[in-house]
């Protein structure tokens, strides 16, 4: 159909973050449309246009919405996940900053949807540019009296990947340590504050207007029948022109890498291809022709999760790649559930010790079995997270992980590209530094 | 009252409930106490807000850019997860530690500077990202950071 950019529409030729741009050309349109549309027709268009949820787990924003409990005598809360911290995740920050009044629009729609007063857009805290953008467009969207009787409060996190699940992002905007909750309750039961809460992420928010203003099933033809739309797929590591790319869905992998991305740089070649993010499993170069849809990638073994494709080179040893990502989760454990706080900081030890060349046969079982005890038994994704992808990497890596015992150290002989990367959980004083026992 | 708690109400007038208020009124605290809250910004947040000092200590405690300990009056962050670290971000690091002659983690003698490596800073785009004072730079590459580090030393 030829639909290539929703999100980021026109933001190249114009300064979208000015709203007499963002009125020329359209802008909030849709919301003067959906005002004069019952409630219950906005979640019927979001149910036709099968709109999925472009934070990670693409849950269809319409069945959501439809979730929510009604007649409780409680307020309706709408809350935005704008906590993108998702390894090789950087979407949401551009179109908040070259499209805030997209997303202001959106979140209007939704909540006249819901029939919410109440909008929080829990906004990553490291985003600081961010915040100063969003922050004049909402002025100037309460100065050109377009909230009506909506309330839309700038909620900025402080630093911590946790907070972009949905309930750890409550505890959090409750003024807590954004540890998860146990479910159920579901938020669309008792989310914020205990009432009936929807929370969505930025670009599925942000896509909000079009569905309204071309209609449901309009937005249902764009792209493969299951999972309709554009998605902003954020490309970045070993490739020539990473960035963010506004695409349909079903786009071919090889065609986002290699034809919009320039493909390899230094003559290297393609190793290996994380998809949706560091806690979505890896494909190798034979997967290159798999098309970027939530179904397609779920077929391929791997998971399309917030759409942040990494590049990786034949340079880059994939027992350091595990190593360094298992970091990142252990870092980002909140510590409620033994299983993750344990586990995460059990794989780095493991790993560390196969990278070091230290490790017996038996350590990589253990590696596996310690993934094992972790998938599925924690509180929330992040362990999944953390050991779904080792033990991918684990598996269609299993000669280079093998070599490191065999070869009593890492093969790459210090010329990997990812060699001595320092992790940030080594600068606290509860570093994994302690030998296993195993 | 003082400024900051009449800063700190404001905030938490946004809010149902004042708790929610935590996390704007530490980073105001934070601001006012030159980049780390020490045990007396906890009890004003907590006064503030109705709240224990140790409530507070716990919460700030839980997120990384609350700091609990004195850092520098220049702040740099350089990512070091995945995407920054296929194209070089441990050389950017290094390149930092070389010219403010201290390792991740730390502060400089004259209290000029703190260095740290951060995860995922969400410029995966433009790696390597480096967060100076809150403000992202990027990409850096290994030869732009003694530019960067004059400019800091140079300007207030």
């Amino acid at each position: 159909m030829g639909i290539d950019e929703i999100t980021l529409a026109h933001a190249d030729e114009r300064d979208l973050t000015k709203l007499a741009e963002y009125e020329e050309i359209g802008g909030y349109k849709a919301l003067a449309k959906a005002r004069k549309l019952k409630p219950e027709k906005i979640v019927e268009e979001l149910l036709a246009s099968n709109l999925r949820g472009r934070g990670g787990a693409g849950f269809p924003m319409g069945r959501k919405a439809s979730f929510l409990a009604k007649g409780t005598g409680k307020p309706t809360y709408l809350c935005v996940n704008a906590d993108e911290s998702e390894p090789g995740t950087f979407k949401d920050r551009e179109i908040m900053l070259r499209n805030p009044h997209r997303l202001i629009e959106g979140c209007l729609i939704t909540a006249h949807g819901i029939e919410s007063e109440h909008v929080f857009i829990y906004l990553r805290g490291e985003y600081r540019d961010v915040f100063e953008v969003m922050r004049r467009a909402l002025e100037d969207a309460r100065k050109a009296k377009l909230l009506g009787d909506v309330t839309i409060v700038l909620h900025r996190g402080a630093g911590a990947y946790i907070c972009g699940e949905e309930s750890a992002l409550l505890e959090s905007l409750e003024g807590r340590r954004g540890q998860p909750r146990p479910r159920p309750p579901f938020p669309a039961v008792s989310g914020l504050y205990g009432s009936p809460t929807l929370i969505n992420n930025v670009q599925t928010v942000a896509t909000v207007p079009v569905v309204i203003e071309k209609g449901g099933e309009w937005y249902a033809k764009i792209g493969p029948e299951p999972s309709p739309g554009t998605v902003v797929f954020s490309l970045s590591g070993n490739v020539v022109r990473p960035g963010n790319y506004e695409l349909e869905l079903g786009t071919p992998l090889r065609e986002l890498i290699f034809d919009l991305g320039g493909g390899i740089p230094d003559g290297r070649e393609l190793k290996a291809i994380i998809p949706g993010g560091s806690s979505t499993t890896v494909m190798t170069p034979d997967q290159l022709d798999t098309n970027l849809d939530f179904n397609s990638v779920a077929e391929a073994g791997s998971q399309l999760g917030a759409a942040a494709v990494i590049v990786i080179d034949d340079r880059a040893c994939m027992v350091q790649l595990a190593l360094r990502s298992s970091q990142f989760y252990m870092h980002e454990s909140c510590g409620k559930c033994t299983p993750c706080r344990e586990g995460t900081r059990w794989m780095v030890q493991l790993l560390a010790k196969l990278e070091e060349g230290r490790a017996d046969q038996h350590e990589l079982d253990l590696l596996l079995s310690v993934c094992d005890r972790m998938l599925g038994k924690c509180l929330c994704a992040l362990g999944d997270f953390a050991a779904g992808p080792v033990v991918e990497y684990a598996t269609r890596f299993r000669e280079e992980f093998q070599r490191h015992i065999d070869e009593g150290g890492c093969p790459f002989g210090g010329e990997s590209s990812l060699e001595g990367i320092y992790a940030p959980v080594e600068q606290h004083a509860h570093a994994a530094s302690a030998e296993v026992t195993a | 009252m003082t400024e900051l708690a009449g800063e700190i109400q404001k905030a938490a007038a946004q809010y149902p409930d004042s708790r929610s208020a935590v996390l704007p009124a530490l980073r105001l605290a934070q601001e006012k106490h030159g980049g780390w809250l020490p045990p007396e910004a906890l009890r004003e947040v907590g006064d503030a807000l109705g709240l224990t000092p140790a409530y507070c200590q716990a919460v700030a405690s839980f997120y990384d850019m609350f700091q609990l300990q004195p850092v520098g009056r220049h702040l740099v962050e350089v990512c070091t997860n995945l995407s920054c670290a296929l194209v070089g971000a441990q050389q950017v690091l290094e390149a930092f530690e070389r010219e403010l002659g201290i390792g991740p983690g730390e502060t400089t003698e004259d209290g000029e500077f703190t260095l740290r490596a951060i995860e995922c800073a969400g410029g995966c785009g433009k790696a390597v990202v480096v967060s100076v004072d809150e403000h992202y730079r990027e990409p850096v590459r290994p030869e732009d950071v003694p530019e960067i580090v004059k400019e800091l030393r140079g300007g207030d």
